[in-house]
This record gives C-alpha cells, structure tokens and sequence, in this order.
C-alpha cells in the first residue's frame, strides 16, 4: 500500500502542470456553485436581517430599492432627495419617531451618515473607545472602518468632494474622530456618523468665515451697505471646525428646506405603523413613499433567487462539461499508459494493484480538488459579508 | 534448470504455433535464441516466464511447474525468481534510477523493500557504473545508461534465471558490448541462468549455447529439440 501509494504521489507530483490543471478546475467546478450559494445565502441573511430591523422608511417617490438600499445600507446611490420639514410632519403625526438620515457624502470610498442622536438608540450602537459626538464637525466611526484604517479618537477625517473638477463647489471639511462605535455585524461598522448639521456644511448650506466686521478684514470687504457686508473673493472660509471658529458657522435659509435623503420612521406600536402607512396610501397628492423594508428587499431576493438558479444550472452544466473533459483526459493518459501498465504487469504488479495506482491517482486529485473547494466555501462565508458591503 | 516438454502453444488469432517437444536449460547455463521476426523467440521466454500459458506440456523452472500455477502464485514466483530485461528497457519516465530499480518491490506484495534491499540496489549501480545517477530520472540518461538500469531491476530479487528480450538492440554497438559484458558478469555473479532473444550473431558466441528458430535446429550444445510451425 505504501509502494502504491509512493508512486501516484511521484507521478503526480512528476506531471505536476496536468495535476495543477486538472485540480484546479475540478475545484473551481465543486467550487463556484457551493460558493456561489454561499455568498447568496449569506447576503439573503444579512440584507433580510437589516430590513427586518427596520420598521418604516421615508423617501420622495422614486425608485423604492434604491431608497431602501441607501437608507439600510448607506449604498452610494442616491435616492431622490427630500427636504428636511417633512420629519417636523411625521414628529406631528405622533405615530412614530423620526430619524433624518442623510447618506450622500463620502470620505474616500467611506459613506458619511448625517442623522441624530436616535439613530444610535434605535440602532442599538454604542460608543466603545472615546466620546459621542457632540457639536458640528465631530463625527464617529464604524468598527470595521476604524479598525481597517487605523482610525482613532482624536483623528480627523477629510470628506471628498462629490465631483473630482468641482470648483465652484465648497471645500472638503476636516472632521474631528470623537468616538468608535462597537463593532455591531451589520453597514453601520463601514460608515461615519456626523450630526445631520454636519452633513448640510459638507454640501455647502452652512458654512464658517472670517468675522467681516471686525476692522481688520476690511481688505476682504467688498462693499457695506445698511447692515449688510458683503466681502471679496479673498474671503477664507474655514475647512475644519474648531474651538476657535466655531461661532463663524451659520445656515443661510431655513433648515427645513434643507435636504435630506429619507427618514427612518419608528412606529410607536403597531397600529401607529398601519395608520402611518395608510396616510401615505392614501394620499394620492402626497410626493413620498413609505416603505417596509423587508417587503421590498423581499422583492429584490426572489429575483435573486431566480438569478441563482440559473447561474447553479449553468455552473452544473459546465461542471459536468468538465467533468467529462477530465475523464477523457484520464482515459488518453491510460491509453498513453498501456505500455507501463503492461510493465508493471509483468515485473509483478497484479491487476489489482496497477489498477488501484491509477484509480488512487485519479482519487487523489478529485479529494485535493474537493478539500480545496471546501476550504474555498469556508473562506467565502468568512468573507462573504465583506464582500456584499462592497458590492451594495 | 529449466526443463520444457511437449509444449504446444498458438495465439487466438493467426496462424502462428509454437511445438517444442524438449528444452533443456541448465544451472548457471547462457543460452541464446535467434531466429527471424515472428519465428517465436519471445514467445517461448514469455511461456517461460508464466506471463503466457502453454495449451498442453510441462514447463519447470527450479522445480517449480509454472504451467500450472494460477495468476498470482505464478507472478509471486515470477517476480521471485525471473529477471526480465526488455529491449525498450521499460522503465517509468516518473521515476528516479533508483526507485526504477525498486519498482518490482514496490508494486509486488511478495517482494518486501526494507534497507537491505535499497542497499543492494545501490550495490548493483555500482557495479554497473550508475552509482552517481541514482537520483537522475532515466529521461535524461543514455540508452546505453538506461538498460544498465533495467538490468539492475531485473537482478535486484537475485532470480535464479534472467531473461533478456533483444538486451542490446536499441543500442549503438560500443554500448551493445558494454551492456552485454555487465549482463554476463552480473549473471555470472549469482550463477544464474540466462536466455537470450537476439538478432545479433556477432554477440552469440559469447553463449554457451545457440537455439537457432529459423532452422529448428540448435547451434552447439543439443540437449534439446525445438520446433517451430506456422
């Protein structure tokens, strides 16, 4: 036995390049699909897991995945907006609390959530290393994203513009790390949370500058007109907020017109849920959508599903392809073979034997390819979660 | 001491038959067959070997009846007692010089590879000046440098009888002498009997004894009487 098996492993290991091949995409058959359904279930989980958590959710009527996906997984697409006073409307109905997000900006690839304190309520997060955040500017970020970036309390965080040429856009704000939230399993610990404030500075509507009517920035004054100053061009206005500037910053406009991307609405039971629902439904005027979540990302999976079963039919079928492929390569091998075959025959190899050495051969790649493929899936599922964050 | 009597053989299909009504071989004793392709020269080693089984007659190789036995008695024999060299060496391109010349231990149960073994088979590289390849594969050695590889297989289990089937005919003729001198000495050696097939008559003499196919008739030494139909 272990003569036989000495030589499969040196003529395995002799025609190393066909052992590579044939293992290789043995594994990738076995593989793709079990990974495949992996990755699917997986996502299925954790996208049903987050919808499931999120009772109601508020948009201007537009695409309902996107509004979903944007509000529950702070995707980079952007619903269409809605402005701010239509959460001071759902606070009236007193049928549910309501949590502005604001999920537009970027820091690098890193989504920058605008909302309020509630949302760290709701959510169930909490701070593990520093402090919340308390005034404009600070901001505290996800576990993951911490971790991955080395990010600590005390660190700043510079928002990217939205556009690479945007110069008559504002400047990218400097935001001060005040707190690590606790790693919860879910896109919160891939995203920056600022105040909803915060959030509005970034895109421009609230802003901090010199105090233009103090004597010394005379040279950046314009013109002065009654109580109105009006300053040049050379006006700087502050990219980061500190202790110092911090009274500079001022919104111009009224901030319920100031946008937002939707409102989580937390019902306060279950009939405050149908009865916001129905006046939402009801309302044939109304320009928002209110959601469920779950139902809609319901929608998404059985499409999924769908995809799924046809992307498994169709692995099977190149499976089974290649399956063939490498019988037909093991049978060309034999009959390449015959002549050592007849060898091994005739120096005292019986039937038995130089049959099972070439059966071992053909075990020992289908069980490399199998534990390959195995520890593949494994490694999937550990990643899996990882890798549909990048995809969302 | 090899001993055939009243053998008679014919293969499935064709027309070709093989009688031998008596063939003497003794102890220690370097017979060569010569004849024309077809004339049944590798044909009568393999029924000596068991690898071929007559339809009537007796074969006996050291008193043992291989006529008779069944598959796996008869290859445990064969592998035991019979070396086998072939004229297109046949040994495996995977493996090294040494586990070329391990090969029959490994694949046989009746042979056992334990550190005496593997001594003797770097013993008998030596002796045919292969010691420095061992660990070469046979691809990138000589043909000449390839049957001395076989021969060491062949004598590795020390069999009381080595057959060669055309030793020296793939090789050039500085190689032929070469090879054919380590075959004798190495038989020599254990006094082990040696059969021949050759078309070579310049390498005949060097046999004690000559069995002619072509003209059913042996050359030298005549303890025997062989003949051929078809």
């Amino acid at each position: 036995m272990k003569g036989m098996l000495y030589l499969v492993g040196r003529y395995l290991i002799y025609h190393w390049v066909k052992t590579v091949l044939l293992t290789a995409s043995i594994t990738l058959i076995l593989y793709l699909p079990s990974g495949l359904r992996v990755l699917i279930q997986q996502s299925r989980n954790q996208l049903a897991a987050r919808a499931e958590t999120t009772p109601l959710v508020v948009g201007t009527k537009g695409s309902p995945l996107e509004l979903v996906l944007n509000t529950c997984y702070f995707s980079s697409k952007v619903p269409e907006l809605m402005s701010y006073g239509h959460v001071d409307e759902i606070a009236k109905t007193e049928q549910a609390l309501p949590i502005p997000l604001y999920v537009r900006f970027h820091a690098q690839n890193d989504p920058i959530v605008g909302t309020t304190l509630d949302y760290f309520d709701f959510r169930g997060l909490w701070i593990q290393t520093g402090r919340q955040m308390s005034r404009l500017g600070d901001c505290v970020v996800g576990a993951q994203l911490a971790n991955r970036e080395g990010i600590k309390p005390g660190d700043t965080i510079i928002s990217s513009p939205e556009k690479v040429f945007d110069f008559a856009g504002v400047y990218p704000l400097k935001m001060k790390v005040t707190g690590i939230l606790a790693f919860s399993d879910s896109p919160d610990d891939d995203a920056i949370f600022v105040d909803i404030k915060t959030a509005w500075i970034i895109e421009g509507l609230a802003h901090g500058h010199e105090d233009l009517t103090r004597s010394e920035a005379a040279p950046r004054v314009l013109k002065r007109q009654d109580n109105v100053v009006i300053g040049n061009a050379s006006v700087v206005e502050y990219t980061e907020i500190t202790d110092e500037n911090i009274n500079s910053f001022h919104f111009h406009g009224d901030p319920a017109t100031f946008q937002i991307t939707s409102v989580l609405a937390v019902p306060r039971d279950h009939k405050s849920k149908t009865l916001l629902i129905g006046r939402y439904k009801t309302d044939q005027e109304t320009t928002f959508q209110i959601l469920e979540p779950d139902t809609v990302l319901n929608e998404l999976l059985g499409t999924i599903l769908t995809i799924e079963r046809f992307v498994i039919t169709a692995l099977v079928m190149v499976g089974i392809s290649t399956l063939v492929i490498a019988a037909l390569v093991f049978m060309l091998s034999l009959r390449l073979r015959k002549r050592e075959i007849q060898t091994m025959a005739m120096i005292g190899g019986s039937h038995l034997i130089v049959n099972l050495i070439l059966i071992s051969e053909i075990v020992f790649v289908l069980l490399a390819s199998a534990v390959l493929a195995t520890g593949l899936t494994i490694v999937t599922g550990c990643y899996a979660a990882d890798v549909i964050r990048i995809f969302l | 001491m090899i001993f055939l009597k009243d053998i008679e053989f014919q293969y499935p299909h064709g027309d070709f038959r093989l009688r031998i009504d008596e063939l003497k071989v003794g102890l220690g004793e370097k017979v060569a067959f010569i004849g024309p392709s077809g004339s049944g020269k590798t044909t009568l080693l393999n029924l000596i070997a068991g690898i071929l089984k007559p339809h009537a007659g007796y074969i006996q190789v050291s008193d043992q009846d291989i006529s008779k036995l069944a598959d796996s008695p008869c290859r445990d024999f064969r592998v035991s007692n019979i070396g086998l060299v072939f004229q297109e060496f046949e040994l495996l391109e995977y493996l090294t010089v040494l586990d070329n010349i391990l090969l029959p231990y490994r694949i046989s149960p009746a042979l056992k590879l334990n550190a005496s073994v593997r001594q003797r088979a770097v013993q008998l590289a030596q002796d045919v000046g292969i010691e420095d390849k061992l660990h070469r594969y046979t691809n990138q050695m000589s043909q000449g440098e390839r049957q001395r590889v076989a021969i060491c297989r062949a004598l590795l289990p020390n069999p009381g009888l080595v057959m060669a089937d055309e030793p020296t005919g793939n090789l050039d003729p500085a190689n032929k002498a070469h090879v054919l001198e380590i075959l004798f000495e190495c038989v020599s050696k254990t006094n082990a009997t040696l059969l021949a097939v050759t078309h070579d008559t310049h390498i005949v003499d060097r046999f004690d004894r000559v069995i002619d196919f072509s003209q059913f008739q042996f050359i030298g030494n005549t303890e025997g009487n062989a003949g051929v139909a078809g």
